[in-house]
């Protein structure tokens, strides 16, 4: 065991609905720090795979470990397995009766058992981290999206996770709003949070992942470093997707602008 | 003049009583039927399949029947039978709040249906258990969402309170209609009687106006539902 750094281990992991399957059998360790990106044509599962990590999809077969611990089978547990491992959502999914500070601290409160004081202070701590403290008292439906988004951020960060999935946290938002959220993941990579990201920003990808994971109709086709892929031919079929969008080869460019 | 207003004066004195067992029928049937309702609408979503099932036969049974029926049910044969009490106000309470709770419980679960997934994927990503999701997240929306529709159980009931004098609850209508034996003047009584039932309703349309001021969320639960 103690050879073993890996933060989450995902083992072969299948889905089917109905006689469709989604996932058929997908594998890959992460360490921790590590960005790991997927990226992949529309329903080839991606959103079904992190949902399998965190059990909001139950997967038919396969293994998740958290820390050597298993997160799959692990009835009640599972609560507490998911405390560690935050999700941000593509419709950010703000709980709307709440402010933006009791979204984030709600959790804290009710899960944690965090008395009030130390839960507001740390939510607005987290808020602080996403940028977001002036707005603490506002509702969701007084933020833009990419607003929304980073508070859902700290509302993940709050629960200090060990890793956290983002399902497409940006393809909600105008290209405006797409750069306040990815700066701020970029800001999480950088201090050294685990992440798995699925996204189509393939600028994003290139510069910040440490591994980018082509997924095409259940399976993970091609994984290699943003280097690698850039230059290495053979990852012919990620080439041939990333080249669809427009960035493709000047993604590092885009960095701190 | 003087004759006329010490008539009405006489008959509000009269009336007075009623008017309190009116309200205390009306508010307690609605508490009651808060209480059964929102169990009821979380057990309909989210309860197991026979719960659901056992849910939805309650409310058809007591959607189904005339509160006449049911209050004679109620007074001359279950609740002797069962020996718990005579007096008809307990057994006209239960049966308004046991007929609210079915109607309740229908408009709280077409909030809580109302209320996008995402709310509770998002809990529950947070660790909340499902429980813990209904009670923190998904309740405090709906129960926003359900009190426009919520609100107009006051008036139902209300109105349906007058038929409970046919068991002998001393509410308005019954004091009203003992007058009219005693003064025969049953125009002016009843109409008095009338608009003591509309302003009685309008002072409750306004309290629930202030409570929905009161309880509202910058942009939410409106239209965007
Ligand atoms: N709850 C469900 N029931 C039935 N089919 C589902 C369910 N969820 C997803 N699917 C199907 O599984 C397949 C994979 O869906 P998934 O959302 O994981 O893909 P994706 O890679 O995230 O796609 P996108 O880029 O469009 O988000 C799709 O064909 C989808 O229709
Ligand atoms: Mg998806």
């Amino acid at each position: 065991m103690g050879a073993d750094k890996y933060i989450l281990r995902v083992e072969d992991i299948h889905k089917a609905y109905g006689d469709r399957e989604v996932l058929k059998g997908v594998s890959f360790n992460v360490r921790k720090g590590e960005t790991k990106v997927f990226i992949g044509p529309s329903g080839t599962g991606k959103s079904t795979l992190l949902r399998c990590i965190n059990q909001l999809t139950l997967p038919d077969q396969g293994r998740v470990f958290l820390n050597d611990e298993e997160v799959t089978n692990s009835g009640t547990r599972i609560n507490y397995f998911r405390q560690k491992i935050g999700m941000v959502f593509q419709n950010f999914y703000l709980f709307d009766h709440l402010t933006a500070v009791r979204n984030v601290e709600v959790a804290l409160l009710k899960v944690k058992k965090m008395d009030a004081a130390a839960a507001r202070e740390k939510a607005l701590e987290e808020l602080r981290r996403v940028g977001m403290e002036d707005w603490a008292d506002h509702y969701p439906a007084e933020l833009s999206g990419g607003q929304a988004q980073r508070v859902s951020i700290a509302r993940a960060l709050a629960m200090d996770p060990d890793v956290i999935l983002f399902d497409e946290p940006t393809s909600a938002l105008d290209p405006e709003l797409t750069r306040e959220v990815l700066e701020v993941m970029k800001n999480l990579a950088r201090q050294g949070m685990t992440m798995l990201v699925v996204t189509h920003e393939m600028s994003f990808a290139l510069s910040v992942a440490n591994e980018i994971l082509f997924m095409e109709h259940g399976k993970i086709i091609e994984r290699g470093t943003p280097a690698q892929v850039r230059e290495d031919p053979s990852f012919e079929r990620m080439r041939k997707f990333i080249g669809k969008f427009a960035d493709f080869g000047e993604g590092s460019g885009k960095e701190d602008d | 003049m003087t004759d006329v207003s010490a008539f009405i004066v006489q008959t509000l004195l009269y009336l007075a009583p009623g008017i309190v067992v009116t309200l205390s029928l009306v508010i307690v049937s609605i508490l009651l039927g808060l209480l059964m309702g929102v169990p009821m609408a979380v057990g309909q979503v989210y309860g197991p399949k026979p719960l659901r099932a056992l849910i939805g036969v309650y409310v058809w049974i007591f959607r189904g029947l005339p509160n006449l029926v049911l209050l004679f049910l109620f007074f001359f044969g279950i609740f002797p039978i069962l020996g718990i009490t005579d007096d008809p106000f307990v057994v006209a309470a239960t049966v308004l709040g046991l007929r609210s709770g079915a109607y309740q419980s229908q408009i709280f679960r077409g909030a809580i249906q109302s209320i996008g997934e995402g709310q509770m994927t998002a809990a529950r990503s947070l660790g909340m258990s499902t429980p813990q999701a209904i009670r923190h997240i998904i309740l405090p929306q709906a129960l926003r969402i359900a009190l426009p529709g919520w609100s107009n159980e006051y008036p139902i009931l209300l109105t349906d309170s007058a038929v409970c004098y046919a068991i002998g609850v001393a509410e308005i209508l019954a004091k009203s209609y003992q007058l009219v034996s005693r003064t025969a003047e049953p125009m002016a009584i009843f109409l008095i009687a009338a608009v003591i039932y509309i302003l009685l309703n309008y002072g409750g349309m306004r309290l629930f106006a202030q409570i929905e001021k009161k309880i509202s969320i910058p942009g939410f639960g409106k239209g965007a539902l």
